[in-house]
């Protein structure tokens, strides 16, 4: 690609003279492309086809599977996990698994399951198909990006196999107790985990490099910024975030893994365990805390951001309405992420700290609720007297919605220091962050599915089934994390692998416990009906017509569904318009596509928002 | 393509208004007027200079306890910096032969930097070997342990630059490309190098300080 300046004037003069010489201007004419079309790389042989594709829309689909197949790993541990809970009489699992589970379960979860689906899977998939490119900036760089995250995926999972198992030091990791004996895992599992981090940093960093320069350098004609889905808006941001964020972890797992492996003192104060004093000294285990949160809370946005644009961009098209207040919905998503760098520290109000830190962080806390409430409010709004259409897709954003609210209400609980320092051991912090950094983007994952699937495969989900999953998974999930809150405020400790009846513990607990347990295991069990679904409808569901949701993104406006490599065929799209154009009077549909032209629209008259 | 914007004006546009309308239909679908590898390098510094900043700040944090025990700065560390000083000069006059389609002067220029950063690698090892050999070990003080973090990382970015420093000379010896894409690699190359100078330079500087 060139960028010498004398060939964008030249280039630019030229369609100056062209314009002049022709007398009736025409309403579709755009300017001549200044810049080459991509250069596509093509694959010639079954490997570079099937295994190390360069294609984004293949890798995203690589990244979503491996993502989903770790997540199940995670699901199935949440299970034995509630099963000890539930019984402990039993004896179903050691003191020792039950720590490990919770572990790898919190790891799994936000980093491998949702950072790696939202990011690598529905990033690689729709950033080139929503920007109009023909595919990532550098596909080479994307494709070792995916096989980073694989190796990283595989390092996790074996330290499952090592002597003394992974680690169960909690997912935050915290020394000194993470590599000190005593914790499961602090010789052979935190090392693995730390490398299995590491190889995942270096992995997304190539692959949000693709992200951002996709997004901001290779849009098609007529796609300015404020033309692109929400969508990706809410992926960007996430994207810039990861490269500001990631580093912090990168720093505390490098300096953790010295610390264990070479007996540096980074972190490692001065202490006695198991009657032998040990040789570190002077070690400050709060700047892990620091280093891990300033990674941690982005990482809340990380996946929070992408699941607020796939929503918004999902209510629109079900509800066949314009988005209410796009550029507030912009401004909210990047508001929002520049403002997650301010709030760290409300991790670690029990750490000991500074009280005017504490208030610092407090008042951060409760400012990024406003933009986070202005985008609830602009969803309800999009609603509001729409043609809301109850496909599987809308119900999902709805249960979103219901529930981002919910765990968002508890979480301004819980950014106040008075409020935060007695629950914030208990069961109300499980139940706070699983509403709203579980539940809530998990149903836009499902949600995305059901939407996306056609563009995909080419087929359609089963509808029947997607119902039962959904009210499954939804009712489910409410009876499992309701009750929590309760537990949390009578007291219920967290990160207990037994709770028998006591004086301290209601016997309303002990119920509660096996109530949930029940729950878990029905929401997991339907979670295999998805999978059945989502792997047979590839093969037995209904064949899709093209952009069957009559979506006015570019991803549906391919010259084949699903998209071939290239996406394009002979002519990248000119754009035309921004997505949110449905229900235009005047208009022959009610839709109009980014890339119809306007003369095939005469008369359709965009109302003002 | 369209007029530079800032992010704030581009933020406050309004698709869905008819000049505006008429605006965006213009637009070639490039934000920034750089190449994608130069705007990818960009990035690429971005973070890394996010990382190094919380190594730095991780460094100032434990430097106030009390255990902390100043490590003595070899002369071969002045001698290394040097080098990279120089081999960040020959760089930039390299760009400036290549511009020029001075074909041998930038393949001498190439080969030269390419020798001072190897230089600079095996002027590192030495020191790590010298502190090892005078009792200086990462385990015995945390500062020490700082000085072979900070080395070791930088070296890492130095042996990535080396890779595509090593990919630009020999495509620019193949002639393989076209005159801008090969200048705009072997500006993208000089441009990494200055940064990592620049970075040694903080690293060094703080660890002179303290």
């Amino acid at each position: 690609m060139s960028d010498e300046y004398e060939h964008k004037l030249e280039a630019k003069s030229d369609y100056a003279g062209d314009a002049s010489s022709v007398s009736t201007p025409d309403i579709d004419a755009v300017p001549d492309a200044e810049l080459p079309d991509q250069e596509l790389y093509h694959s010639h042989s079954w490997w570079t086809t099937y295994v190390f594709s360069q294609d984004a829309k293949y890798i995203g689909i690589q990244y979503a599977l491996t993502a989903i197949g770790t997540g199940l790993l995670g699901l199935v541990l949440s299970w034995l996990m509630r099963i000890q809970l539930a019984w402990p009489g039993l004896g179903w699992l050691e003191p020792s698994s039950y720590y490990q589970f919770v572990t790898m379960h919190g790891m799994i979860m936000v980093v491998y399951l949702l950072t790696a689906l939202f990011l690598g899977g529905f990033g690689n998939l729709l950033i080139p198909l929503m920007c109009g490119a023909r595919d990532m900036a550098f596909p080479y760089v994307n494709m070792l990006s995916y096989w980073a995250f694989v190796v990283a995926v595989v390092v996790l999972l074996a330290s499952f196999f090592v002597p003394g198992g992974p680690t169960g030091a909690g997912w935050t990791l915290y020394p000194p107790q993470a590599i000190t004996a005593g914790t499961p895992g602090y010789n052979g599992g935190i090392i693995l985990m730390l490398i299995s981090l590491i190889l995942f940093v270096a992995g997304f960093t190539m692959g949000g490099l693709n992200y951002i320069i996709t997004v901001l350098q290779l849009r098609a004609r007529g796609m300015t910024l404020m033309r692109l889905p929400l969508t990706i808006w809410g992926i960007f941001t996430a994207t810039v975030l990861a490269m500001f964020a990631f580093p912090a972890l990168l720093v505390g797992c490098l300096m953790m893994t010295l610390d264990s492996l070479l007996g540096t003192s980074f972190f490692m104060p001065a202490m006695v365990s198991l009657g032998e004093t040990l040789t570190h000294e002077g070690g400050s285990p709060i700047l892990f805390q620091h280093l891990f949160w300033f990674f941690g809370h982005p990482e809340v946005y990380i996946v929070a951001l992408p699941a607020f644009g796939i929503v918004s961009d999902l209510l629109s098209v079900h509800s066949r309405k314009t988005i209410f207040g796009y550029r507030m919905m912009v401004w909210a998503i990047v508001g929002i992420g520049a403002l997650s760098f301010f709030v760290w520290a409300h991790h670690m109000y029990v750490s000991g700290m500074n009280p005017w830190f504490g208030f610092f962080f407090a008042t951060t806390t409760l400012i990024i609720a406003v933009p986070t409430a202005i985008k609830v409010y602009n969803w309800i709004l999009t609603l509001w007297r729409g043609n809301i259409v109850l496909s599987l897709p809308m119900l999902f954003s709805l249960g979103f919605i219901v529930t981002f609210l919910n765990g968002g209400l508890t979480g301004l609980f819980l950014g106040n220091v008075t409020v935060d320092v007695p629950l914030s051991d208990t069961y109300f912090v499980v139940a706070h962050f699983h509403m709203v950094m579980g539940i809530a983007p998990i149903l836009v994952v499902f949600g995305a599915i059901y939407h996306w699937y056609p563009l995909v495969t080419g087929r359609m989900m089963n509808e029947t089934l997607g119902k039962i999953h959904f009210w499954i998974t939804f009712i489910g999930s409410y009876a499992i994390y309701f009750p929590m809150h309760y537990q949390g405020f009578v007291g219920v400790p967290r990160r207990y692998y037994e709770i028998y009846d006591s004086p301290y513990i209601d016997v309303s607990t002990l119920l509660l416990n096996k109530f949930i347990t029940i729950a878990v295991l029905i929401v997991g069990a339907a979670q295999l009906l998805f999978l059945y679904n989502l792997f047979a409808s590839a093969r037995l569901g209904k064949k899709a017509e093209k952009n069957p949701w009559k979506a006015n993104s570019l991803e549906w406006q391919t010259p084949q569904m699903p998209p071939e490599h290239g996406n394009w065929g002979k002519e990248p799209p000119k754009v035309y318009r921004w997505p949110y154009d449905f229900s235009v009077p005047g208009a022959k549909e009610d839709y109009i596509p980014q890339n119809q032209p306007p003369s095939e629209i005469i008369g359709a008259k965009v109302e003002k928002t | 393509m369209s007029k530079k914007k800032s992010i704030f004006q581009l933020l406050t546009e309004k698709p869905w208004e008819q000049d505006q309308i008429e605006a965006d239909n213009e637009h070639q679908g490039q934000t920034v007027n750089l190449t994608k590898q130069k705007l990818g390098l960009r990035t690429l510094m971005a973070a890394s200079t996010v990382l190094f900043s919380l190594f730095i700040v991780a460094y100032s944090d434990r430097m106030l306890v009390h255990d902390w025990r100043n490590m003595p700065e070899p002369w071969l560390l002045w001698f290394n910096t040097g080098i990279l000083v120089i081999s960040s000069l020959v760089f930039h006059q390299t760009t400036k032969y290549a511009k020029n389609e001075f074909f041998d002067k930038t393949k001498n220029g190439l080969y030269f930097v390419g020798f001072l950063a190897y230089s600079f690698l095996i002027g590192q090892l030495i020191v790590w070997y010298q502190l090892m050999n005078t009792g200086y070990y990462a385990t015995s003080n945390v500062a020490n342990a700082f000085f072979y973090l900070f080395t070791t990382i930088h070296a890492l970015h130095i042996i990535g630059g080396i890779y595509f420093w090593g990919k630009t000379t020999s495509k620019f010896i193949k002639k393989s490309l076209k005159k801008e894409e090969i200048n705009n690699l072997i500006d993208i190359c000089a441009v990494y190098w200055h940064f990592l100078l620049a970075v040694w330079l903080v690293l060094f500087g703080l660890m002179l300080s303290s």
